[in-house]
């Protein structure tokens, strides 16, 4: 479903990594400084590499031999960051539904009220994001990334912030995206323990290589 | 002490022709000091620090200088001032839209500063985040990077204003003092000290502009703590 090869060389950094993944939910683990953000980078138009090929469900998103690098804005793959990145002027209705103005209605896979139930986060939405807790933060992150009904959701340590007693509140949530919603799912994060609770398809990468 | 506060028609005239000349001012460079801004907080490109430097020369030069230049290129017979008389019939020597265009050379770098430094400061992850679901890099601006710059707009746009109203080196050299025409409050402020019997119609321009000065300060200050507050920062 998703074949990522990237080659990217920086002044003290060196990414050289090719991936297959072939199951919908998929995690990839390392150590800090391994390359996992800079993959994940990649894959969403962030960082364009040297070389490499990025195709995701068949359609190519980069191709640096074919000059094809789509932006970001026309790659559809969702985000969710390690700090959520909810826009602070906007309440958390107008963040969840943010993405709704550049969709059209025929391709948006997700009622808004249902993912609202989901996540539990009806009680938030007139709320700003800095009246809501953190844990709180990442479900409306979720439910953001989500409601842009993208063709691949990839979440980049969203748990690393929060403390043990969040996290615990926060991974049946993660869990439930991974097993109920039909979108293709990577699962960035350093803590091992932490991914086989998502996904037994594990991917590691090591000093910006893929160690299997 | 109460002939302070009587203020003739012509003084009041004045203040008005001071208040339309610093509106047009900053509703001119609003929108192209936002672009530099822009430019300057978020591109890396060849020229960028000539650029910089040209437009923050009007902050260190007498400002005679911008306006004798501006008399050069936008005069009558001036480079492009010709071509505005003759196809246009535009002449903005010795008119009050002069003026709004001297003291916009004098505010513009003003205002680009403060608008570049809020923009600077909004998080680049924002916009990777709005981008990431769908929003076209000026969708983003607008809806985003903009509202988030909000106070160190509203600040640029009073240290204009304020910039645009006591104005006066490159305004005088440029359209002269006429009066109904150019003379705005410093420039009349000053013409009175040069007149018998002008003092005391100095100093109640004098106290205007004082009151106009705190008015602005008081009013930005606001503003800027509504716009804060508005994205969950705490006044800084």
């Amino acid at each position: 479903m998703i074949e990522v090869r990237a080659q990217l060389k920086r002044p003290n950094f060196e990414l050289d990594a090719t991936l297959q993944l072939n199951h919908r939910v998929a995690a990839i683990f390392g150590p800090s400084g391994s390359g996992k953000s800079t993959l994940l980078g990649v894959i969403a138009g962030i960082i364009k590499p040297d070389n490499g090929r990025v195709v995701v469900n068949g359609e190519c998103l980069f191709d640096s031999q074919k000059r094809i690098n789509r932006p970001i804005h026309e790659r559809r793959i969702g985000l969710v960051f390690q700090d959520g990145r909810l826009f602070p002027h906007l309440d958390v209705q107008q963040n969840l539904t943010y993405a709704l103005n550049f969709i059209p209605r025929d391709q948006q896979q997700f009622n808004f009220e249902h993912i609202v139930k989901l996540l539990e986060i009806g009680q938030l939405l007139q709320q700003r994001p800095h009246q809501i807790s953190g844990g709180e933060k990442q479900r409306v992150a979720l439910g953001r990334a989500l409601l842009s009904s993208p063709r691949l959701l990839m979440l980049d340590e969203p748990l690393a912030s929060l403390d043990e007693r969040l996290k615990n509140q926060i991974l049946p949530f993660l869990k439930l995206i991974a097993d109920e919603i039909n979108i293709p799912m990577i699962y960035i994060s350093h803590s091992r323990k932490e991914i086989m609770q998502i996904t037994n398809n594990l991917i590691n990468i090591e000093s910006g290589q893929i160690k299997g | 002490m109460l002939e302070l506060l009587q203020f003739s028609t012509s003084e009041l005239s004045i203040l008005g022709l001071s208040l339309k000349v610093a509106l047009f001012c900053i509703l001119l460079i609003l929108i192209p000091a936002t672009a530099v801004a822009w430019l300057l907080a978020r591109k890396s490109f060849f020229g960028k620090s000539l650029l910089d430097s040209l437009i923050h020369l009007p902050l260190v030069l007498p400002p005679v200088v911008p306006g004798f230049l501006l008399l050069l290129l936008l005069g009558n017979q001036g480079i492009i001032g010709k071509y505005l008389n003759a196809y246009f019939g535009i002449s903005l020597a010795f008119t009050w839209m002069g003026a709004v265009v001297a003291s916009a050379v004098m505010a513009f770098p003003l205002m680009v500063r403060s608008i570049r430094q809020a923009i600077s400061q909004v998080d680049r992850g924002l916009e990777i985040a709005a981008q990431s679901l769908g929003a076209h890099p000026l969708r983003v601006f607008f809806t985003i990077t903009l509202p988030l710059s909000m106070s160190g707009i509203i600040t640029g746009l009073i240290l204009a204003f304020s910039r645009s109203m006591g104005e006066f080196g490159a305004t005088i050299t440029f359209v002269g003092n006429i009066e109904n025409e150019t003379r705005t409050l410093p420039l009349a402020i000053y013409s009175y000290t040069q007149v018998p019997d002008g003092d005391l119609p100095a100093l109640r321009l004098v106290i205007l502009s004082v009151v106009l000065a705190l008015g602005a300060l008081m009013v930005s200050d606001r503003l800027e703590r509504k716009a804060n507050q508005q994205i969950g920062r705490d006044h800084d």
